[in-house]
C-alpha cells in the first residue's frame, strides 16, 4: 500500500491539516478505562521527533479526530505513544484499534516542557490521573541524563489504586535512588498500602529546594491549582511552576478558534504555560 | 504609479468592466438582489446589479426599499460578507478511501475558483486584511485561503451613504478604501450625470480599467467625491468609543452588564456567521453506507455553541453570559493580542442580523459607563 501514497506530503507540517498514515503496532489496556497505543509510521520513514509536552491529532476514519499527548520516549522515534482514556467516540473507536490497523496523525503540535531550562535544578513532576502520560516524556529526558539535574521526585496521584498508569514503569522508578517517588490515592482499597490523600499532600514532604526548583504539573484543572497553591506555599516562583492546559480543539494549528484562552491559543502558545504568563487567566471561570 | 490618479468612467461605459473580467477568466461576484436582500452572489452582468435599490437596517432590522435614482451601489453592507467566498462555510478538508483493507488518503485536486469581487466596502476590505493576518501571517498558512485570496480581484465601492448600524468611522476603516484593492469607485449621480470615480490600486486594475472608455478625472469631480465621503463618515447610524478598550474588556471579566446582556442573547450565532472577520471552525467527519470512504469536512462554527467548548467533563462556557463575553471580549480585545489589530471593522452586521437587536456598540458603551462610576 506504501505505493499508493506516493504524492504524500514527507513533512507533515507543509501541510499540517493532512493527516499521515500510522499503523497500530501494540494496544495495551493501562487500568480499567484507559489504554495506550503504540503506533509506526505506514507511509514514510521520516522520524517522528517531538518535545516533551507536545501533542498529536488523531484521527479514526471517518470517526473523527482528536488531541492526544505524546507520552513515549523522545529518543524513541519510531514508536509513537499516546495514552487515552475511552470516554468520547473518538477515543471510544481508538480503544477499539487492532495491532496493524491504520489511523491518522498529525503534530507534533504546540509547546513542550522545555526541559532543557531545569537543567542543574530540582525538579518536581507533580501528576494527577491522566495527567502523568503528557509528563512521562520528562521522566525519560531526565533520566537519560540524570546528572544535569538536582533533586528530582514523581509526586503521582490517582483517584483509586486501579487507576494508576504505568505500574511496571512506576516500580522500576521506585527503585531507583536518584529519583523520589511518591504516589498517593484519593480513596485505598484492602490491599493498597501507601499513601492515602490528594496529591498535594505529598508537596510539602518532597525533597527540593524550593529556590531552585521547577515543578511540571498536569491533571484536573483544579488539581492543578490546589497543586500550584501548595507549591507557592513552598516558595516555588510562579515561573518556575509549568502547567498543560486542556481545552477543545479542532485543527492543532490555532486556526479554528476552539481551544482560545483568553488571547492565549491553547494548541499554539500552550498547551504547557508557565505559571506566570496565565496566572489571570487561570483564576477566571468559564474562559 | 507615482502618485493616486483618478479617472472618470461613465455609467454607460460601466458594463464593459464584466467583459475585462470576464476575459481574465475572473468568476465575478458581486450585489444582486435576492430573497429580499442585497446578497453577493454570481453576476452575469451589470443588470444583476441592484440598480435603483437600497436597504434601510437598524438593530435587528433589514428591509429592501427603492431608490428614488437608478445607483448601483446605493446600499449599505450585505446580510453576509465576502468571506463565504475566500473561507467557504463548508469545504473538504481531506477525503480517504479504504481499497484491499488499506487506507489512502486521496489529493484534493479541486481548482480553486478566481473571484473578481465587485463593490467591496471599505468595511469589508478592512475585514478581509484582518483575515489575512489569521489565515496567512501565522506560523501556519490555511492554504484553502490561501488559494482563493492570492488571485482575486477586487474592485472596492466607496460609500456614498452610511447605513443605520454602520460605525466605520469609529473603528478607523471606511467609509472611504484606503488600500487593499485593485480599483476602487466612487459613484456619483447628480442632476443628469452618472459615473464613477475611479482610483488604481495596482497594475493589475489598471490594465482591467484601461479596458473600459475613462479619462482623467476634473478637480471638480474629485471634491465632489470627497464631499460625499465626508457625509457618509458624519452620517454613521452607530458609534463605537474605542478609546482604551481593550484594557476596558480586560478589566472588565467579571462586569455584572455580561449578565444583562445574557439575558437578552438567545446564543443563535447569527452574529458570528454574518461577521466578515470571525473565523472559527469545526471539523465534520462523514462516511458513506459501505464504509470505505471517509471524508473530513470544516465548517463554520461559533463560540456561542455549547458544543463549542466542550472538553471531557462538560462545556467550558456553560453560560449565554460566558459565550457573549468570549465573543465580544475576542472581537474587540484579545484580537488585538493574537493579531495585532482589533477584530472589528464597524460594519454593523452583527447589530443587524441579531434577532433581539443586542447591539455592541451599546454594550461598551454600558461597560464603559458603569466602568467610570466604579472608579470615580
Amino acid at each position: 500500500m506504501l505505493s499508493t501514497l506516493d504524492s504524500f506530503p514527507a513533512r507533515a507540517d507543509a501541510h499540517p491539516m493532512q493527516p499521515r498514515l500510522y499503523r497500530a503496532h501494540k494496544r495495551h489496556r493501562e487500568t480499567p478505562d484507559t489504554f495506550t497505543l503504540e503506533l509506526e509510521a505506514a507511509q514514510d520513514d521520516a522520524p517522528f521527533t517531538f518535545a516533551p509536552g507536545q501533542f498529536n491529532m488523531l484521527y479514526v476514519f471517518g470517526v473523527g479526530e482528536v488531541p492526544i499527548s505524546i507520552c513515549g520516549d523522545p529518543k524513541r522515534s519510531n514508536l509513537l505513544l499516546h495514552t487515552t482514556r475511552d470516554v468520547g467516540m473518538v477515543t471510544h473507536a481508538l480503544s477499539r484499534i487492532k495491532r496493524g490497523d491504520v489511523i491518522g496523525v498529525r503534530g507534533p503540535f504546540g509547546t513542550g516542557w522545555d526541559v532543557e531550562r531545569a537543567v542543574t535544578r530540582d525538579v518536581l513532576i507533580v501528576a494527577g490521573g491522566i495527567g502523568l502520560a503528557p509528563l512521562r516524556p520528562v521522566l525519560y529526558s531526565i533520566l537519560a541524563q540524570r546528572e544535569r539535574f538536582g533533586h528530582v521526585s514523581l509526586l503521582y496521584g490517582a483517584r483509586m489504586p486501579e487507576e494508576l498508569l504505568y505500574m511496571p514503569e512506576l516500580q522500576k522508578w521506585r527503585a531507583r535512588l536518584d529519583l523520589d517517588v511518591a504516589v498517593t490515592v484519593d480513596r485505598g482499597t484492602r490491599h493498597w498500602r501507601g499513601d492515602v490523600g490528594v496529591v498535594t499532600t505529598l508537596i510539602p514532604k518532597a525533597a527540593c529546594d524550593p529556590a531552585r526548583t521547577t515543578a511540571f504539573v498536569c491533571g484536573p484543572e483544579v488539581m492543578m491549582r490546589f497543586t500550584i497553591f501548595e507549591l507557592q506555599k513552598r516558595g516555588v516562583s510562579d515561573e518556575n511552576i509549568v502547567l498543560s492546559m486542556e481545552r477543545n480543539m479542532k485543527c492543532g494549528i490555532g486556526l479554528c478558534g476552539h481551544c482560545q484562552w483568553g488571547p492565549h491559543f491553547i494548541c499554539r502558545q500552550g498547551p504547557v504555560f508557565r505559571y506566570n504568563e496565565i496566572r489571570d487567566w487561570f483564576a477566571l471561570k468559564e474562559i | 504609479m507615482d502618485k493616486p490618479s483618478n479617472f472618470v468612467v461613465e455609467r454607460a461605459a460601466f458594463p464593459q468592466l464584466f467583459a475585462a473580467l470576464d476575459t481574465r477568466g475572473y468568476t465575478i461576484v458581486g450585489p444582486t438582489v435576492r430573497d429580499g436582500a442585497i446578497v453577493y452572489d454570481a453576476l452575469r452582468g451589470v443588470d444583476d446589479l441592484p440598480i435603483g435599490w437600497t436597504d434601510a437596517q437598524d438593530g435587528g432590522v433589514y428591509r429592501l426599499a427603492r431608490r428614488a435614482d437608478a445607483a448601483l451601489f446605493g446600499y449599505n453592507t450585505s446580510p453576509h460578507a465576502w468571506k463565504k467566498f475566500l473561507y467557504p462555510p463548508a469545504v473538504r478538508l481531506t477525503h480517504a478511501r479504504r481499497e484491499n483493507g488499506a487506507w489512502r488518503v486521496m489529493e484534493n485536486d479541486d481548482a480553486p475558483p478566481r473571484y473578481a469581487f465587485l463593490g467591496v466596502r471599505a468595511c469589508d476590505l478592512a475585514a478581509i486584511e484582518i483575515q489575512d493576518k489569521v489565515f496567512l501571517q501565522g506560523a501556519y498558512q490555511d492554504s484553502i485561503y490561501a488559494a482563493r485570496r492570492e488571485p482575486a480581484f477586487i474592485l472596492a465601492v466607496n460609500c456614498a451613504q452610511a447605513g443605520g448600524t454602520c460605525f466605520c468611522a469609529s473603528m478607523g476603516t471606511g467609509p472611504r478604501a484606503t488600500q487593499g484593492f485593485d480599483l476602487a469607485l466612487t459613484e456619483i449621480l447628480e442632476a443628469e450625470q452618472h459615473y464613477f470615480l475611479v482610483q488604481v490600486g495596482t497594475e493589475r486594475g489598471a490594465e482591467v480599467l484601461n479596458e473600459l472608455a475613462h479619462r482623467q478625472a476634473t478637480d471638480e469631480e474629485m471634491a465632489r467625491a470627497e464631499k460625499i465621503l465626508l457625509e457618509t463618515a458624519q452620517h454613521m447610524g452607530r458609534t463605537l468609543d474605542t478609546r482604551d478598550l481593550k484594557a476596558l474588556l480586560y478589566q472588565n471579566y467579571e462586569h455584572p452588564h455580561w449578565n444583562a446582556v445574557a439575558a437578552r442573547c438567545l446564543a443563535c450565532a447569527n452574529c458570528t456567521l454574518v461577521c466578515p472577520t470571525c473565523f472559527c471552525s469545526t471539523m465534520e467527519d462523514v462516511t458513506d453506507l459501505s464504509g470505505e470512504n471517509a471524508e473530513r469536512w470544516r465548517k463554520w462554527d461559533s463560540c456561542f455553541t455549547m458544543d463549542f467548548s466542550y472538553i471531557h467533563g462538560g462545556s467550558v462556557r456553560q453560560t449565554h453570559r460566558a459565550r457573549y463575553r468570549q465573543w465580544l471580549t475576542h472581537k474587540l480585545a484579545t484580537w488585538i493580542d493574537q493579531f495585532g489589530t482589533s477584530g472589528c471593522v464597524g460594519c454593523g452586521r452583527c447589530i443587524t442580523w441579531c434577532p433581539v437587536a443586542i447591539d455592541l456598540t451599546a454594550e461598551v458603551r454600558a461597560l464603559r459607563d458603569t466602568e467610570t462610576i466604579k472608579g470615580a
